[in-house]
């Protein structure tokens, strides 16, 4: 996955290194911000619920497509400008999905053996993304117009999109909100409260399906945000959901599962790691990935910041 | 030289002391019974020995061999087994499967990948008799998951005494099961320990059960031992009446 | 796996023998196509057996075995195109090699871990596989892909070939009892396997890994050895159904390849020995038929997947033996 940038092929002077290296730093924040948003969604429902949706990037994919889809269908009709409104809507489009599928496929399957939970949501992987191709079909989908509108700014001589900048921005509010809602809001004493122990959550009389539900729906929506603020600056392709699910996990390997610091501190190495193998030997990058990864789960098996669980 | 001994062994759980500060010192040939309330450590005791924990501070040794970091397949090696207070089987397989399994463990044969497992008469043989001591001979071919919770109970001490071990755990072999299997049950494990002149340590809660078929009763109190003594002795004493049996020894 | 009621030995050699019969006589009275298309079906039956070693008997869920079925084809397809070999046997030697090596690489980092973790790890490993196929475009042919076309494969030590512009008919004819024969020492290997004392030790980790840790058992070495024998049996089978093919693609890595593998197992029931292979045979006949009805297969694949796992998670095989199972005792307590 190449973020596209605005720089134009100049003879290299040092000040000119200095700001390709920004511009390269810009681009891997926003891959980061884009890698936090799906890792801190699958952490979250893997830390209240104990389950991996292995159909979590397929819900990044639908964000992408929705999101697209919207823009281009809303474009003649509305301004510019408002067409921002489509990148919360795309992500909200996809919380629904999943807060549909959490009572229907997911729930009857948590107190069963984990082999049947991880196969029911590969089997919703296998449909999801074919689904997308049913809907859309083989072309990619694009929301350039988003890009354009912003236009450019100068980081020195290179000019760099100013909606990169601002999605850096949307994955740190992210990550705060996240952070706020998890620890300082009732609901998200609730949360802890029954990813810590469910059968405590419930004797105390928290509603333990309608947690669960929401903690589903809001990893969905999180998954479905990465999509969203990622095509206006890509297009959306099919088989984009398993790709970024891959690169996702290992973020979750370095940064541990299950936890929002080991998300946010994951997402930034590995887009760096990225970054970095892409410049020196692009048909290795996520040979070399997972071969950091598989150090890592050497050294500290539960990455990071995870938790035996 | 005893068997185990256990050096001022400490484990602690924040602010609980599970074990604290144990000198535990069991002898060939004992069969001896570790009895204490709730989260007296008792089971806390035996997981460190065992090395399903790893304690705090302390020291473990078997003979004159310190065990007290070493990993579980090494205490085993050294002659350690146990069986565990929820019972803990291969409930796909069948009974005879579970005994047979442990003999090949032991014997190290379980690297075999071209052998019939049925086709060992050594070890078929051995686990045979072996159910046969334990009453379970008739359920051999019976899948493990489907028996009462007595006959549970049995094939899990039939696996760890499996084992051969010089020294064996067993946590709680008579909990939820009824009191007339429990004397089946305890006069089966004890005869047979007893027959293949295994050291034994029996967590119990059952103080009949406790007074009946051991040498020797440890009392723990939060993380302490509180008594150590043959049966006779144990039921006299007052600290052990009060905080264990709840009556006021008044005289 | 003991089940209660197991059918006597006599009548199970007997079951066996009569299959084995039909199987060889299947050329004489099949077409072509249909013998072609059963070949099809023993090599997804040898491969869905290596996977059911990690899965039924090891309590292993593997989403990543596309790696060593794709690794077995592009083996050969490599061996062919960079070596000049064209022995089939050879090829099998160099299949399983490299499948080999492939799944003792990928163990170490999978078998390490929870089973969520192990899941997650072998699709994602299996991706990087799929990557560097089509990346290194000048080695594997890319998305084109490498050929291997029948006529210039020898079987049998060099015995028999097939040159010449009609000799399709005779490959297909020659090639169905090669793999049949390769189908049935598969069988026989895997079944010796997990009823030998390191198939039960496997069985004994499945069920209650804190208990065999407890008997001494080292649970991550015998987990990678599972791992190992799995990953070479599929990637044999990947090795034989590339020449079947005359083609292997980087399709041939990617996940839903491992989805299908999954769904073998799942379809036939993973819970005994025969159902990953009945249910590689009968997916082989679904997905011809059903590949013709409609353009969106894997969407039906994923919805019969979801629904075997919610309504038959004992898959076919497993609820006809459990059908069986009922009947007898019905009709043994009304006698």
């Amino acid at each position: 996955m190449a973020i596209r940038q605005a720089a134009p092929a100049v003879r290299v002077r040092k000040k000119k290194t200095m700001e390709i290296v920004a511009v390269q730093v810009l681009n891997s924040l926003f891959y980061a911000a884009v890698l936090f948003l799906i890792a801190a969604g699958l952490s979250l429902i893997f830390g209240v619920m104990g389950i991996i949706n292995m159909a979590h990037g397929s819900f990044y994919a639908l964000g992408a497509y929705v999101t697209a889809w919207s823009v281009a269908a809303a474009a003649a009709a509305i301004p510019p400008a408002a067409l921002f409104i489509f990148l919360p809507l795309g992500a909200v489009a996809v919380a629904v999905i999943g807060l549909a599928i959490e009572p229907t496929l997911i729930r009857p399957f948590y107190r069963r053996p984990e082999e049947y939970q991880l196969l029911v949501t590969f089997g919703l992987l296998l449909v999801l993304d074919d689904v997308i191709r049913l809907v859309w079909g083989g072309t990619p989908l694009t929301a350039n117009r988003l890009v354009d509108f912003l236009g450019l700014v100068q980081i020195g001589a290179l000019p760099y999109p100013v909606y990169n900048l601002m999605m850096i921005g949307v994955g740190i509010a992210a990550a705060l909100g996240l952070w706020a809602f998890v620890y300082r809001t009732r609901f998200g004493v609730l949360l802890r409260a029954t990813a810590q122990d469910r059968r405590m959550a419930a004797a105390l009389g928290i509603d333990v399906g309608r947690v669960y539900a929401l903690a589903f729906g809001l990893g969905c929506f999180m998954a479905g945000l990465g999509g969203a603020i990622v095509v206006p600056s890509q297009a959306a392709v099919l088989g984009m959901g398993v790709e970024v699910l891959v690169v996702a996990f290992v973020v979750v390997v370095i940064g541990g599962l299950g936890s929002l610091e080991g998300a946010l501190v994951g997402a930034l190495i590995v887009s760096a790691l990225r970054t970095i193998t892409i410049q020196f030997w692009e048909e290795t990058e996520l040979a070399a990935l997972y071969l950091i990864a598989a150090i890592v789960l050497l050294i500290r098996p539960t990455g990071l910041f995870g938790r035996k669980s | 030289m005893s068997l185990l001994r256990t050096e001022r062994l400490k484990k602690h759980f924040g602010e609980t002391r599970a074990v604290d500060g144990v000198d535990f010192t069991v002898n060939e040939g004992e069969f001896l019974s570790l009895v204490g309330t709730n989260g007296a450590g008792k089971t806390t005791l035996v997981n460190l020995i065992s090395a399903f924990l790893n304690p705090d501070s302390g020291r473990i040794f078997i003979g004159d061999r310190e065990i007290t970091y070493a990993s579980v397949d090494e205490r085993i090696r050294a002659g350690i087994a146990r069986s565990f207070q929820l019972v803990n089987l291969f409930d796909d397989l069948s009974v005879l499967d579970n005994v047979a399994l442990a003999i090949f463990a032991r014997e190290g044969k379980t690297k075999r990948i071209f052998a019939l497992a049925e086709r060992d008469t050594a070890v078929t043989r051995e686990a045979t008799d072996l159910l046969g001591q334990f009453g379970l001979g008739g359920k051999a071919r019976a899948r493990a998951g489907g028996l009462a919770q007595g006959e549970r109970k049995l094939l899990d001490v039939a696996v760890a005494y499996a084992l051969r071990p010089k020294l064996l755990f067993l946590d709680e072999p008579t909990s939820g099961v009824s009191t007339r299997d429990k004397s089946q049950i305890m006069d089966t494990v004890s005869s047979v320990v007893r027959g293949g002149r295994i050291t034994a340590v029996v967590i119990e809660h059952d103080m009949d059960v406790v007074f009946k078929y051991s040498d020797r009763v440890v009392v723990m109190h939060e993380g302490r031992f509180l008594a150590d003594g043959p049966p006779e002795e144990i039921r006299q004493n007052r600290d052990v009446a009060t905080y264990l049996l709840g009556t006021n020894v008044s005289d | 796996m003991n089940a209660p009621q197991v059918p006597s030995i006599g009548r199970r050699a007997a079951l066996v023998a009569a299959a084995l019969v039909v199987l060889v006589l299947v050329p004489t009275f099949a077409s072509i196509y249909q013998t072609q298309l059963l070949t099809y079906g023993l090599t997804l039956a040898i491969a869905a057996l290596g996977f059911n070693l990690l899965l039924g008997y090891t309590g292993l869920l593997s989403f990543g075995h596309s790696a060593y079925f794709g690794g077995g084809a592009y083996a050969v397809a490599l061996m062919m195109r960079y070596l000049g070999v064209s022995s089939m046997e050879l090829f099998i030697l160099g299949g399983i090699a490299f499948s080999a090596a492939l799944a003792a690489l990928f163990g170490i980092v999978c078998v390490r871990h929870t089973r969520i973790f192990f899941a997650i790890l072998t699709l994602a490993l299996s991706q990087v596989l799929w990557t560097l196929a089509y990346k290194f475009f000048w080695i594997t042919g890319g998305t084109d892909g490498l050929r291997v076309p029948f006529s210039k494969l020898t079987l049998l030590g060099g015995l028999v070939g097939f040159p010449g512009a009609d000799a399709y008919p005779r490959f297909i004819a020659f090639y169905y009892y090669y793999v049949l024969a390769a189908f049935c020492v598969c069988v026989a290997l895997m079944w010796l396997i997990v009823h030998s004392p390191f198939g039960k030790t496997l069985q004994a980790i499945r069920d209650n890994e804190t208990r065999a840790r407890f008997l001494g058992v080292r649970i991550w070495r015998y987990r990678w050895l599972a791992f190992l024998v799995s990953g070479i049996f599929t990637g044999l089978a990947g090795s034989l159904w590339v020449p079947l093919n005359g083609l292997t693609t980087p399709d041939v890595l990617y996940w839903p390849q491992s989805g299908k593998i999954v769904f073998f197992a799942v379809l036939g029931g993973f819970r005994n020995f025969s159902g990953p292979i009945f249910g590689a045979v009968i997916f082989n006949y679904l997905e011809v038929y059903a590949v013709a009805v409609t353009e969106y297969w894997q969407i039906t694949l994923g919805v019969i997947l979801i629904a075997l796992v919610t309504f038959l998670p004992a898959g076919v095989v497993g609820t006809a033996a459990q059908l069986s199972a009922w009947l007898k005792r019905r009709r043994g307590a009304a006698a």
